[in-house]
């Protein structure tokens, strides 16, 4: 089946109450996540884009149930993650992994590379005892990581290694499926090749299923089948790689793509550039949240939500300009 | 091309493979016995416990031995021989240092050295039961507050307060007489007094506990923890727990001299442990006698400068933890 | 046996770091420098700043860090020079000089000389060797800088008004407070900040790009020679960085500072620099026009550098990536530092560091790979001349 859906996720909302008196009443919430909805097909890379706040990095700890979403349903081999109980949950939870930002806060510094990789493949029984240290050396390999590394600790490491030896921790589970959040933008422009390179192969290789999430939008173009663009807590347009690089809809997509600075002197792009900054999300503008600092704004914008429109080949925008 | 590269690659492993390798606790072991006050201070206990633990084997007097003097001969004699009943006998009070008494006798004319080796054992013993209870019941206190938070962490928060508002020396003053009354034998009352200091001083570690284990809770590796599906106790066990024993260290290493000095001050008070048995605090306390103050320094200095060394030992090694952990608070 | 010989090599390390340290201490409680060991001559006096062979040392327990190690390049009079490189390789150590702002006695200054044309006393100075007071007098003033972190860089206790307010009386004395609070606001709309009230908020009260203005702001408040810019964008949002970058291209005209741009994004570098200095490892490996560096690249870790950044509406298969990390910054080796991840290798490669070569009147390069041609070169130049 080549159009078997390994995420779904339907309308998925998640919101921080703010509290606040002495009582620590809720007052109001932030609305990070705000009725969101999307699928990733298997072996397929879906590119979450969006500025920092504009809630993808939540989305991406909602579906692993790192945090319960306020409502809404994900489903991740058709199995309905939101409605397990935390018992029920955990053996699914090799079957979807995670790759965090972070590289040196990810690691627990008082345990050698060989246990991080290995520690929760012992917990899930996925190997046998005689074929564990085997099974770990192979696992280091496939990341590029020397054999010899196994008894050392992460402070040895650079930031590089340290993100192979996540990825080897996410990969020790044998997943289907993992979330990758902002995976390379804490790293040196000529280890991040190295990074998604890595991961371009072992999805080849695994048939991996991947939500990559950053914020680097060449990154993203670089390594996704799908991509969907994020401001402020909901999907503003989602479509293949071509159909958005090629032709953005939205007017926050195009200004994205225009801010990007080009690593050549001749072109100066005609920039379109936003003014002001990104609202709260606490308190998000009515009607569109983009049209504060839309420049193609209509009185309509400012009253109505725009609904998502597919404007064929799975092209979808939330924009009133496309009505 | 590719030869040299698989050559670089060579290189580049052998070098690797031959740099040593230390495991974060022998890079903090390593970093601690750099630093040359914390080696002193280290020395300083090392020393104290070896004096006071086994120095009384060598002392040929005991604790509360009484030596008695032949006022006509002046010759001292010690209970054991017998005859220190008769008129002609006096108690040898106040006896300057010799070679039978180095550090001469006190008001009661007991040996002050070998006192105040059984003091120390007191104070140290003290000092360690105090901090063991404290950190007992404080690490899993904080922990479970830490941890779990929510209304838990709400009651036991609160409970903290409580008893940092607990006010410490009168409380210990009730306690000792309540203790006076109730007829509880010298002996054993020191028993009590660690029991109380140490149910007292959970608080604070508590406290600082449970703010480590918040900030770490939200750190990446142990949402990686949980997103891998490990069992809930092998992540306290395996990451938390390793990962608060810093400052689980730092804070015994530095409560300990806290406490030592707390023992002093009660017992110099007479709340803390009574006659006829020692230590150093109300070995000190003879002070409160001006004359001995002015005339007869070796009977209450000896103990102050124990008392000293030791609790400025206990906070050497506390520094030098603390830069050993944490290498960049040092400048 | 290892370990003796390790525990003995780290006590030389020490006896020679407390060395260092004690020349440093020295140095520093010297209240008065006299002139004529910081005043020097401009090589060409069209430029604001020229390093000739700065050397930056990090005097650490296991062994002295050469952060930079013998760098030259020059900063004309209102041109922007883009620093490039990775984490590690030394841009910022070389701001930092400039400044005077290492953490002492660590870090020092341990060689060559940072030339400073002094517009306001026609004097050209030594920076490495300036005493700290002097020093006092150009930060800020004449050389200003922008750095990473708004946040960190404003001081969240007082207002915007008083921190841009007492940057400018500092250096500028003899002026009213009236004056003063005028300089301040027409900085602001410099920088694009036209707002009522603005001098009464808090740090905290504005949003991320807004307080980047502020600081740049501050930055160019007294007028200064120079501007350096230390990552002014990275920790900024894609549309945020648009502005800023859009601003500050815009104030290049505007004012008659050169800029020193730090970056590890060839994509700012692009944007704005006239001249771009590439380094790896403590050392420059090319230097050149923007022309020269994103057109012509010479050097391997370069191009590398180019290749290995995914480009918008480019599809490749596959990212060119440069094999291997950064190498340990203690114990470097004779050859090339980069030697080790260069997939273009040639036997000169194992021996010593290749020095920099002039490809063209602009662009050098560090690369036993243009050792050849530009010898060549020089011999056929040789002879048309004779």
């Amino acid at each position: 089946m080549p159009n078997e859906y390994v995420v779904e996720v339907n309308d998925l909302k998640k919101y921080f109450p703010i509290k606040s008196g002495i009582l620590q009443r809720t007052t109001g919430h932030v609305r990070a996540v705000d009725g969101v909805s999307f699928r990733i097909q298997k072996g397929h890379t879906f590119g979450l884009v969006g500025e920092s706040g504009c809630g993808k990095t939540t989305i991406g700890r909602s579906i692993l149930r790192l945090t319960d979403p306020t409502s809404g349903e994900v489903k991740i081999s058709g199995v309905d993650i939101g409605k397990l109980k935390k018992k029920e949950l955990r053996p699914f939870r090799p079957k979807m992994q995670m790759i965090f930002q972070d590289p040196f806060s990810s690691l627990d510094p008082r345990m050698p590379v060989g246990e991080i990789i290995g520690e929760a493949v012992k917990e899930h029984n996925l190997v046998s005892r005689s074929e564990y240290k085997e099974y770990i050396l192979k696992v280091m390999k496939d990341c590029g990581l020397r054999p010899y590394y196994i008894d050392r600790y992460p402070h040895e490491f650079s930031g590089g290694q340290r993100q192979r030896i996540c990825i080897a921790r996410a990969l020790a589970l044998n997943p289907d499926f993992i979330v990758c959040d902002e995976p390379v933008s804490a790293l040196d422009v000529s280890i991040q090749a190295q990074i998604i390179n890595l991961m371009k192969d072992l999805q080849e290789q695994r048939q991996l299923t991947y939500l990559f999430i950053s914020h680097d939008l060449s990154v993203v173009e670089h390594i996704s089948d799908v991509i969907g663009v994020m401001y402020l807590g909901s999907m503003v347009e989602t479509g293949t790689k071509d159909d958005i690089f090629k032709e953005p809809l939205h007017p926050y997509t195009k200004a994205l793509f225009s801010a990007v600075p080009v690593a050549d002197p001749d072109i100066k792009m005609k920039r379109i550039i936003l003014e002001g900054d990104i609202p709260s999300p606490s308190n998000p503008p009515k009607g569109c949240k983009f049209h504060t600092r839309c420049s193609q704004c209509m009185a309509k914008c400012k009253e109505e939500v725009p609904v998502p429109k597919d404007m064929g080949n799975g092209h979808i925008v939330s924009c009133h300009l496309y009505d | 091309m590719e030869d040299m590269q698989t050559k670089n690659q060579q290189e580049q492993d052998e070098f690797e493979q031959n740099q040593v390798i230390l495991t974060p606790g022998q890079l903090v072991a390593k970093r601690f016995f750099r630093n040359k006050l914390a080696c002193v201070g280290l020395g300083i206990i090392i020393v104290m416990v070896l004096f006071c633990a086994i120095g009384p084997f060598f002392s040929p007097y005991g604790e509360y031995e009484i030596f008695y003097i032949d006022n006509e001969t002046g010759k001292e004699v010690r209970m054991a021989e017998g005859g220190v009943g008769g008129s002609n006998m006096g108690v040898n009070v106040k006896a300057p240092m010799s070679s039978k008494h180095w550090l001469g006798t006190d008001a009661d004319g007991r040996d002050v050295l070998t006192r105040i080796m059984y003091g120390g054992r007191i104070s140290l013993t003290v000092g360690i039961v105090v901090v063991v209870i404290e950190l007992i019941t404080g690490v899993l206190m904080g922990g479970i507050a830490g941890y779990y938070g929510g209304a838990v962490d709400m009651v036991i928060m609160r409970l903290v307060e409580i008893f940092n508002s607990i006010p410490f020396i009168p409380l210990m003053l009730i306690i000792a007489s309540v203790m006076f009354a109730a007829g509880v034998l010298p002996q054993y009352k020191i028993y009590y007094i660690m029991g109380v200091m140490g149910i007292l001083y959970w608080a604070g570690v508590a406290r600082l506990v449970r703010g480590q284990i918040l900030s770490l809770r939200e750190l990446e590796y142990m949402q990686a923890a949980e997103a891998t599906g490990i069992r809930t106790s092998r992540k306290i066990l395996k990451h938390l727990i390793p990962n608060v024993m810093p400052i689980i260290i730092l804070i015994a290493t530095m409560d300990m001299g806290g406490v030592i000095l707390t023992e002093s001050v009660l017992s110099y008070l007479g709340v803390g442990i009574a006659w006829p048995y020692a230590s150093w605090g109300n070995m000190v306390d003879v002070v409160n006698q001006s004359v001995i103050l002015k005339n007869y320094v070796n009977i209450w200095l000896p103990p102050g400068i124990c008392i000293l060394l030791t609790v400025l030992a206990w906070n050497f090694i506390g520094d030098g933890m603390r830069d050993a952990f944490d290498p960049r608070m040092k400048r | 046996m290892a370990d003796k010989n390790q525990r003995q090599e780290l006590k030389k390390i020490k006896k020679y770091n407390l060395k260092k340290y004690r020349e440093y201490n020295k140095q520093m409680r010297k209240k008065r420098v006299p002139e004529s060991e910081y005043l020097t001559k401009m090589k060409n006096p069209d430029n604001i700043i020229e390093f000739d062979n700065l050397q930056s040392y990090f005097y650490t327990d296991v062994g002295t860090v050469k952060s930079v190690d013998g760098v030259t390049f020059d900063i004309p009079r209102g041109k922007t020079i883009g620093v490039v490189g990775e984490s590690g390789c030394g841009k910022s150590v070389t701001s930092l000089s400039v400044m005077r702002l290492l953490q002492g006695p660590q870090g020092q200054i341990a060689g060559g000389e940072i030339r400073f044309n002094q517009q306001s006393t026609g004097r050209a100075l030594n920076l490495a060797k300036v005493s700290m007071k002097e020093m006092e007098k150009i930060r800020g003033n004449e050389i200003s800088m922008i750095f990473q972190e708004p946040m960190t860089t404003l001081n969240p206790v007082f207002t915007i008004g008083d921190q841009l307010c007492e940057c400018i009386s500092l250096h500028n004395p003899e002026m009213s407070k009236k004056a003063v609070e005028e300089r301040a606001l027409e900085t602001l709309k410099m920088v694009g900040i036209v707002r009522d009230g603005i001098l009464k908020n808090y740090p905290h009260e504005l949003s991320g790009g807004m307080r980047q203005r502020v600081v740049i702001a501050m930055a160019l408040a007294c007028d200064p020679q120079l501007v350096i810019a230390d990552e002014p964008t990275t920790a900024l949002d894609v549309t945020i960085q648009a502005q800023i970058l859009d601003l500050l291209r815009d104030l290049k005209d505007k004012i008659n500072a050169s800029i020193m741009l730090i970056t590890h994004d060839l994509g700012v570098v692009a944007e704005m620099a006239d001249y771009v200095v590439v380094m790896y490892a403590g050392r420059i490996v090319e230097q050149g026009t923007a022309d020269d560096i994103f057109h012509h690249p010479a050097h391997p870790y370069t191009i590398g550098l180019m290749k290995s950044r995914p480009m918008l509406n480019q599809k490749v298969d596959r990212l060119y990536s440069i094999p291997g990390n950064v190498p340990n910054p203690v114990n470097l080796p004779e050859y090339c530092y980069f030697k080790n991840r260069c997939d273009s290798c040639v036997e000169a490669c194992s021996g010593p560091y290749p020095s920099l070569v002039s490809l063209s009147d602009t662009h050098k390069v560090s690369c036993h790979l243009h050792q050849g041609e530009a010898a060549h070169k020089k011999q056929t130049g040789g002879k048309q001349n004779a």
